[in-house]
């Protein structure tokens, strides 16, 4: 099973884009853990600067800002 | 064509009255919704269609371990190009003093990034004129070089929290963006979506009030009191009431505008534009996580003042 990590301090964008994970893996029918990752330590130390950011199994494939339905969905599979 | 729209709705569609209050005031509000937002969204788009946006991370990559002005004069360019969410300059500022970025520098980049953005460039000539857009851009990096300077001159790496020095930043992975034309144009739309829902607000309301503005404010008073001539007490009121309000650079623009209109001078109007845009109380009270307050009552100090002496400067030459 994948961990995907969603990287941001509890921002508003940070929240839509955990949501927006959790129904693209529901809707899709993939078993994936998704983690908050909210320590500015943890997040700084994957090297990302620009939150939300995104980490699926500990590599960021994603930073700064809202990741668009489809590329969700290409993390989630491949 | 926005001036046939506005005017066939209000005028013709209604058939309000021309010269009454409340039909200059809709006038204003329908011309400047439908200019702003259509401008908004063929800037964002053609800006993510050239993948034009610099992330924060690759700032901090060619700022890192350049000589001072250097650094500091791309901090604030790059800053330009940056959009980044507030709920960001947490991070940023770690990452930033992580790499040995001085501070000054990275106030510099605090400052213009809210204040100077293409967006905000962009809407500024299309409504204001090239001339203003310039001005603002001028005064932005001005302000942002100056108020740099003082931050790095007042030693604020001492009220850092000491956590802040501790924390490593790990290699930035490179994230390959997709560059074929599909992959551009899905960016580019996410871009619009994204920008917008996050402006949306900030700019009707801006638009409202500048319609208030150009509606019911009678213009001999804009003169009097907002004029350029005898008005020294206009640019600090104008910054202060700019601090407690807050609004994204693109809201403040139709209240400029409405205020232009009316007469108010040059240098109170861009003083007002940049303390709404770049000094706000909930942005700053975010920073509060990395410095202490000593700092943050220094970093709105230095920025209120920076944006009066600019506005006095910028009415005593025009």
């Amino acid at each position: 099973m994948k961990t995907i990590q969603v990287l941001g301090s509890g921002c508003t964008n940070c929240q839509r884009t955990y949501a927006l994970i959790e129904e693209i893996a529901r809707q899709e029918g993939v078993a994936v853990e998704i983690k908050k990752v909210e320590d500015m330590a943890e997040i700084l130390a994957l090297g990302v600067m620009s939150t939300p950011g995104v980490a699926v199994d500990g590599k960021v494939v994603h930073s700064g800002g809202l990741p668009d339905r489809k590329r969700i969905a290409e993390w989630l599979k491949g | 064509m926005f001036e046939w729209l506005a005017d066939s709705l209000v005028y013709g569609l209604l058939g309000l009255d021309a010269g009454d209050r409340w039909s200059a005031a809709l006038h204003f509000f329908v011309l400047d919704t439908t200019k702003i937002f259509v401008l908004l969204v063929v800037v964002i788009y053609a800006m993510g269609l050239l993948r034009a946006f610099v992330s924060p991370e690759r700032v901090r990559a060619y700022v890192r371990g350049k000589p001072r002005w250097l650094a500091r004069l791309l901090a604030i360019l790059l800053g330009a190009v940056t959009p980044f969410c507030s709920c960001s300059s947490v991070p940023l500022f770690i990452g930033f003093v992580e790499a040995g970025i001085p501070m000054g520098v990275t106030f510099s980049f605090l400052i213009a990034s809210p204040m100077i953005n293409e967006i905000a460039v962009v809407l500024l000539a299309g409504i204001l004129g090239w001339e203003i857009a310039l001005l603002y851009v001028a005064a932005g990096i001005t302000v942002a070089w100056v108020g740099g300077v003082f931050m790095e001159r007042l030693r604020t790496e001492r009220w850092v929290e000491d956590y802040v020095w501790k924390i490593q930043m790990g290699e930035a992975q490179g994230v390959e963006p997709d560059n074929s034309w599909a992959g551009r144009h899905r960016f580019a739309v996410a871009e619009v979506r994204e920008i917008v829902r996050r402006v949306w607000k900030w700019v009707l309301i801006g638009i409202a009030v500048g319609a208030g503005f150009h509606g019911f404010v009678p213009g001999e008073w804009v003169t009097e009191y907002l004029g350029g001539d005898n008005n020294w007490l206009a640019v600090p009121g104008a910054v202060l009431l700019g601090i407690p309000l807050y609004a994204n650079a693109t809201g403040v623009i139709p209240v400029a505008e409405a205020m232009l209109g009316k007469g108010a001078a040059i240098g109170t109007t861009l003083a007002f534009m940049m303390s709404v845009a770049a000094l706000s109380l909930p942005e700053l009270l975010i920073l509060r996580k990395v410095i202490r307050w000593p700092a943050l009552a220094w970093f709105a100090a230095v920025l209120a003042v920076a944006f009066v002496v600019v506005g006095w400067g910028f009415n005593l030459l025009l």
